[in-house]
């Protein structure tokens, strides 16, 4: 039963990962980016894995894909263009290709790995309680690590795509506080029966 | 039959080779590149889940979330390098980034 589920998503998993990268439309592909991402967290709920499964479907299809979807929908690119020299470069990439896989199989076959013990969640009562009870203890720095590459992953990115315009009215706050009364304020003396 | 450790490492290998195929193919469209990086990373952190879980311990699952942090910041990063690139140039042609050559 286990191994029907594992197969279904494994197929759709590679279905899907090629459709990303044959795609014509950009949108499709981060469409099917989503799919992938969202059958290999259910591969990841098969074998108890469920809270980077869960991880997985909040980062990358909460974020990061939307991310991606909203590029791809903001810039305005001739995508037809883009995809022009596909064919020329599929025999190269075919080839390439292959040579990773058969690099693979030869490794995985040359050893072939055994699965003796099946335990998700080691000492602990679930997958999440798992992962809690290591990584604020055992990988704390590298917890602190990872948030500081998302914080400088925000700086970088804010720091981009900021711009100022010219002409554009914009509240400076040390101008409007250094603002005094003379500067402000003009008393003049109006004859009567001229105006200014 | 159970499903063993060599099925998982079978989708990820497929899915790494996928990616790196997908660099290959679209070599035009930079979109398509970091998108082909996003699956390479997902079969990485396939890889290290299915060892985490079928050798009994969560560290693997550990790595696998700093992956994935490092993912998301990639892909922000990259996103917002591609809007300042389309914005100076007009267009996402791969091949004229050459600016910065001499």
């Amino acid at each position: 039963m286990e191994l029907i589920a594992f197969y279904i998503l494994a197929a759709i998993v590679t279905v899907s990962a090629v459709c990303v990268i044959a795609a014509k439309n950009p949108v499709h592909s981060v469409l099917w980016l989503i799919l992938t991402f969202f059958t290999s967290a259910g591969l990841m709920v098969l074998i108890g894995a469920e809270f980077l499964a869960m991880l997985l479907v909040v980062v990358y299809v909460g974020a990061v894909a939307v991310l991606f979807l909203f590029v791809v929908m903001m810039l305005d690119v001739d995508f037809v263009e883009l995809k022009q020299g596909f064919l020329s470069y599929l025999p190269f990439g075919a080839l390439v290709g292959l040579a990773f896989i058969a690099e693979i199989a030869l490794a995985t076959f040359a050893r072939g790995a055994d699965a003796d013990s099946f335990n998700p969640y080691p000492g602990a009562e679930n997958n999440a309680e798992a992962i809690g009870q290591v990584m604020y203890t055992d990988y704390l720095l590298l917890f602190q690590l990872s948030g500081l590459i998302l914080l400088v992953a925000m700086i970088g990115a804010i720091v981009l795509t900021l711009r100022h315009k010219p002409h554009v009215k914009r509240q400076n706050i040390a101008h409007q506080t250094a603002r005094r009364r003379k500067d402000a304020i003009r008393r003049i003396d109006v004859k009567s029966g001229e105006g200014l | 039959m159970d499903i063993t450790i060599n099925h998982f490492l079978a989708v990820s290998a497929v899915l790494f080779t996928v990616g790196v195929v997908g660099i290959f193919v679209n070599r035009k469209n930079i979109i398509v590149i970091l998108m082909a990086l996003e699956l390479i990373l997902l079969s990485v952190n396939i890889n290290l889940v299915a060892f985490s879980v079928f050798s009994g311990t969560i560290t693997g699952q550990i790595f696998a979330m700093l992956v994935l942090t490092v993912a998301a910041a990639e892909a922000a990063v990259g996103l917002a390098i591609l809007v300042v690139y389309f914005r100076n140039r007009g267009d996402i042609a791969v091949e004229s980034v050459d600016l910065m050559k001499g």
